[in-house]
């Protein structure tokens, strides 16, 4: 009973990562039709740069909540910035030519960005050695929240950390927060009236680009704020993380429904769960095909996801 | 009958020929490039079938071509003790591999059977989506069969592939995909193509000739899975991942979507091209190589750059869905249906 | 030409029934390999494979260091036959279908005389069939899996294998922890750890202790909390987890995190400073079988541990210690050797005995693996501290 109640909590803990990080697929989705494939790199980016602000910060500094504020601020900065310029300059060219040129497009920035972080480069600026890309093997994350123990059933029997609580609010909160935002601001109204149609919505004197844009940026400052939460439940950070993480929030994304934002919650949090039980109770090597099994099973039977409305194709 | 086997008999003869020489003149390492380089170009080949000519995206040829390369591994591996009794030995292995080879083309073929009839009915992004997740789940399928080795792996397959052998399963896939594409029924794909809804409303059964040209594609990925194991004499699952679908991809799109000859090419270009700086910058880098070392890491991250060039300066490949030769022989170029 | 006779055969199969019809003169036997004529380059090149990236470049860059000091000594004390010594590296990636790729590319483009490489018992698999078929030798400095060696007469070892290995952390386990009950960890990625683990279990058993769990992971990953919560229903004293410093890692906060008890387990694939960083104070109060101790005061050791410090400032572990020592079993082997081709090499160094290596003196047995005692180390105050040692 104990081991399943820890089981149900490593699950919420893994989907609520997915959560967020699925979220800013179903935005972009939503709003361009585009699998952002490179989405998942961009939260690995975030999560470098959230390392790296914390390695300047130095260890003595970590854990007090000014530090952690400006680690994701840093960050989700960052990951804005970067997924303006990947929309403005690989993105926005490809809008009126056909879907796969853009998906491809995709795909090559998402290879760009793992696999050009596996590479070793430094320099040495008078004296210091300056990593710029940080190289394959994984690191540890630092601990820029301080762990503490929030709820322990049994003498260790099911331990709750605040991370994991934290986590999950701030995964709810965002998700209530978009969902205003797309329902209930002037932003939000042009982001879906972009999303329904964009041609029109320009005639309608609607910034179309600025809007993409601001999506765009939107969903990759999302993408760090779950890289961040990711490294620090799993204490390590390395430059293939985003890839899998990636490919698991687009099958929840799915999953919810496309375009969806409480079903892309829904999605996670089942597929978090799911994989948790598989790895627990069979055999760990299984993980990776629970995601893909699932998504096809939906694809298969319910191409709209759980929540999504079904679309006629426009011919 | 005899128009169709006449290249083939050529090209017989002349891999003989090269082999002979390769073996007399103990070029062996222009042997491993060559074999290196004739997988590619089948890989690039048969996935231009689905993601050129039809105009589906797959990014899961990776997968297929583990079908192949287990089964046909598997079978050699069991079949490595016995010999056909009437053949010399080195022959009787032979025989043995084109077996093989087949057996695990058909495996493949069937797999793409089963993946292509469901996830067919997708289109576009999804089914993209979807091949990578048949791809990642035949991978962990693989993982998780100990007969197979598990997440280890094959080892110990025997080094049958042969220069000879890779080029004449090029040869026959490149022979294929020509004719394929000027036959009626390549027509029906370049149709489904270039309008989806437009071929079926022509009376084109869309999802039968998609799954039609998936088979053959897998296929030929499996006859390169195993040609490929049998070279490197090891068949582990972590070898056929999502990158290793990725660099099929790049060949294909580099090479023009649709272009038989383009993807060859671009196949035959992208692998010699590390090789090839890697010979140069141990000759005139760094004393201690490290700018050779770096050849292999830098290879990804600009593969995944020039598909972004790519789609960003011409979409639609170097070569387009035109052939090599198509500049100069335009005008009289007038392919008869078969 | 073998497989045009194979393409005919297949037509005169299709074509004539399978019987008769030999197919024409069988292919000439290949080329002898034999190659004696010596290169007329004044070095003797050296081939290594490691990994120098990827998840466990701290093995590979160990090991090329040791390879690295011990030509260097060789060169200064001038070479062997006349000629510098000159090693060639290959970057592996920490995957085996690479070193695989490697080791072709030594053998047939840079023609090295030997190969040494590499620390993954699943990398040196997959280059061990290779280096056989084209008959180089090849030392592996510290792939402990039995099978490695195995693959043939061209393939030998400078460290202990598996089976002494998993026994001595069982003995430990049993006659001085007193451990009844332990778990296991293993990562199925890699030939070493489920070798491994399976003769951990044997042995564990046999001398009247109990496995209670066994669960799995697949290295790389980053979350292993359903397999540490899945073990820790078990209550049991110790987790034996043989993989590699870089999980390991992590698995041990994530252990401590979950409020695990149970004492961790190792072997020598634990053996980097990279651990302490990644596994921080989750590590303390570990054990693990090891192939030596810095802290051994043997003369042999001391004076490699002060070249060591003195050429890349830190202290050597064993991978270091081990490169240096397959590297100098190579050398000594050469300089034995009456000409540097393939057989010749290989009986030279099948014959090394007594051979003084700084991580114990090392005879090469008839299945070609040396037999050496083993240490088991503690964690204690971010590093490694000796406690014992078991000989074989």
């Amino acid at each position: 009973m104990y081991g399943f109640l820890q089981h149900v909590i490593n699950g919420l803990a893994a989907g609520t990562i997915y959560a967020l990080v699925a979220l800013g697929y179903t935005m972009v989705y939503g709003v361009l039709k585009l699998i952002n494939f490179a989405h998942g790199d961009v939260m690995m980016v975030g999560v470098y740069v959230g390392y790296a602000v914390a390695f300047l910060l130095g260890r003595d500094s970590l854990g007090s909540t000014g530090s952690v504020l400006l680690i994701f601020a840093a960050s989700m900065a960052a990951c804005a910035l970067l997924g303006f310029l990947i929309e403005r300059f690989a993105y926005r060219p490809l809008r009126e030519k056909p879907r796969l040129t853009a998906l491809i497009t995709a795909i090559g920035i998402s290879f760009a960005l793992s696999y050009g972080f596996q590479l070793d480069a430094q320099v040495n600026v008078r004296g210091t050695q300056v990593t710029l890309l940080p190289g394959a093997a994984a690191r540890a994350f630092p601990e820029i929240i301080t762990p503490v123990e929030w709820l322990n059933i049994g003498d260790g029997e099911v331990v709750i950390w605040n991370r994991q609580v934290i986590s999950f609010l701030i995964a709810i909160g965002l998700m209530v927060g978009l969902q205003y935002l797309v329902f209930r601001t002037r932003f939000g109204r042009a982001m879906r009236a972009v999303s329904f149609d964009h041609r029109v919505a320009a005639l309608l004197g609607i910034p179309v680009d600025r809007v993409i844009a601001m999506t765009f940026m939107l969903g990759s400052s999302l993408a760090a704020a779950a890289g961040l939460l990711y490294a620090i439940k799993d204490t390590s950070v390395q430059p293939l993380m985003g890839l899998y993480v990636g490919l698991k929030a687009f099958v929840a994304a799915v999953i919810g429904g496309i375009g969806h934002v409480p079903g892309a919650l829904v999605g996670a949090l089942a597929l978090g769960l799911c994989e948790e039980f598989v790895v627990g109770y069979t055999n760990s090597s299984w993980r990776d095909a629970v995601a893909f099994g699932f998504l096809i099973v939906v694809l298969l039977l319910r191409p709209e996801g759980l929540f999504g409305r079904v679309q006629a194709e426009k011919v | 009958m005899l128009r169709s086997l006449t290249p083939v008999a050529i090209a017989i003869a002349v891999l003989a020929l090269v082999q002979v020489l390769l073996n007399t003149f103990e070029m062996e390492f222009v042997s491993v490039l060559a074999m290196k380089v004739g997988i590619s170009v089948i890989l690039a080949v048969s996935l231009n079938i689905i993601n050129g000519m039809t105009g589906q995206f797959s990014i899961g040829h990776a997968g297929f071509m583990a079908v192949g390369a287990y089964t046909a591994s598997a079978l050699t591996l069991t079949l490595a003790d016995y010999r056909l009794s009437f053949l010399p030995p080195a022959l009787s292995d032979q025989v043995y591999f084109v077996l093989a080879l087949l057996v695990g083309g058909a495996a493949a073929a069937l797999a793409g059977f089963l993946v292509g009839l469901p996830s067919l009915r997708l289109r576009g992004d999804y089914l993209a989506i979807v091949t990578l997740g048949f791809g990642e789940i035949i991978r962990v399928v693989v993982q998780n069969s100990p007969s197979l080795g598990g997440s280890l792996g094959l080892n110990n397959v025997p080094g049958y592939t042969t220069v000879a052998m890779v080029w004449f399963w090029a040869f026959v896939v490149v022979l294929l995909a020509f004719r394929l594409s000027q036959s009626p029924h390549g027509r029906a794909l370049w149709a489904i193509r270039e309008d989806e809804v437009a071929a079926e409303a022509m009376g084109v059964d869309t999802t039968g000739y998609k799954v039609r040209a998936f088979v053959v594609s897998s296929f030929f990925a499996g006859v390169a899975g195993g040609l490929f194991t049998h070279y490197l004499r090891i068949a582990t699952p972590a070898k056929f991942d999502f990158m290793l679908s990725m660099e099929v991809v790049v060949m294909v799109v580099a090479g023009g979507l649709g272009s038989t000859t383009g993807a060859a090419t671009a196949a035959i270009f992208l692998t010699l091209l590390p090789e090839g700086l890697r010979t140069l910058f141990r000759s005139v880098g760094p004393e201690d190589g490290s700018w050779a070392d770096k050849v292999d890491q830098v290879r990804m991250p600009i593969y995944g750059l020039l598909l972004v060039i790519i789609m960003l300066t011409r979409p639609q490949g170097i070569f387009g869905r035109h052939e090599v030769w198509d500049r100069w022989l335009k005008p009289k170029k007038k392919p008869v249906p078969a | 030409m073998r497989s045009l006779g194979a393409v005919v055969a297949v037509l005169s199969l299709a074509f004539w029934g399978c019987e008769k019809k030999a197919a024409p003169a069988p292919a000439p036997t290949k080329a002898p390999e034999v190659a004696a004529a010596p290169a007329e380059s004044d070095t003797i090149l050296i081939g290594e494979v490691g990994s120098l990236t990827g998840s466990e470049a701290a093995f590979g860059i160990s090991t090329k260091n040791g390879i690295a000091l011990a030509v260097e000594e060789a060169n200064a004390a001038g070479g062997v036959k006349g000629k510098k010594l000159e090693v060639r590296v290959y970057d592996d990636q920490s995957k085996p279908e690479e070193a695989a790729n490697a080791t072709t590319r030594l053998i047939t483009q840079d023609k090295v005389k030997v190969v040494l490489g590499e620390v993954a018992s699943s990398n040196s698999l997959a280059m061990a069939p290779i280096a056989q078929e084209k008959k180089v030798p090849m030392i592996t400095p510290s792939s402990t899996n039995p099978k490695v060696t195995e693959v043939g007469d061209y393939i030998f070892r400078v460290c202990f294998i598996d089976p002494f290995q998993g026994f001595v952390m069982a003995k430990y386990a049993r006659d001085e922890l007193k451990f009844g009950k332990v778990a296991i960890l293993k990562d199925v990625k890699s030939a070493y750890s489920v070798g491994l683990a399976e003769v951990f279990e044997r042995k564990f058993t046999e001398m009247g202790g109990k496995i209670v769990a066994t669960e799995s992971y697949s290295k790389g990953d980053s979350d292993f909390r359903a397999q540490l919560t899945a073990l820790k229903k078990q209550k049991a004293e110790g987790i034996y987890v043989p993989g590699y410093y870089n999980d390991v890692g992590i698995i041990a906060r994530q252990a401590k995190e979950l409020g695990v008890k149970a004492v961790m387990m190792g072997g020598d694939g634990w053996d980097s400073d990279k651990l302490f960083e990644l596994g921080g104070a989750a590590v303390e109060g570990a054990f693990v079988s090891n192939h030596y101790s810095a802290e051994d005061p043997s003369p042999v050791v001391q004076n490699f541990i002060t070249k060591y410090k003195a050429k890349f400032g830190s202290v050597p572990d064993s991978l270091a210690a081990l490169g240096y020592d397959s590297a100098q079993v190579a050398i000594e082997a050469m300089k034995r050797a009456p000409d540097l081709s393939g057989p010749a090499l290989r009986d030279a160094i099948a014959q090394t005995k007594d051979f003084q290596g700084v991580a114990g003196k090392i005879s090469l047995d008839d299945k070609r693996n040396a037999v050496k005692p083993a240490v088991v180390l503690k964690v204690k105050d971010g590093k490694f501290a000796y406690v014992a040692t078991v000989n074989p």
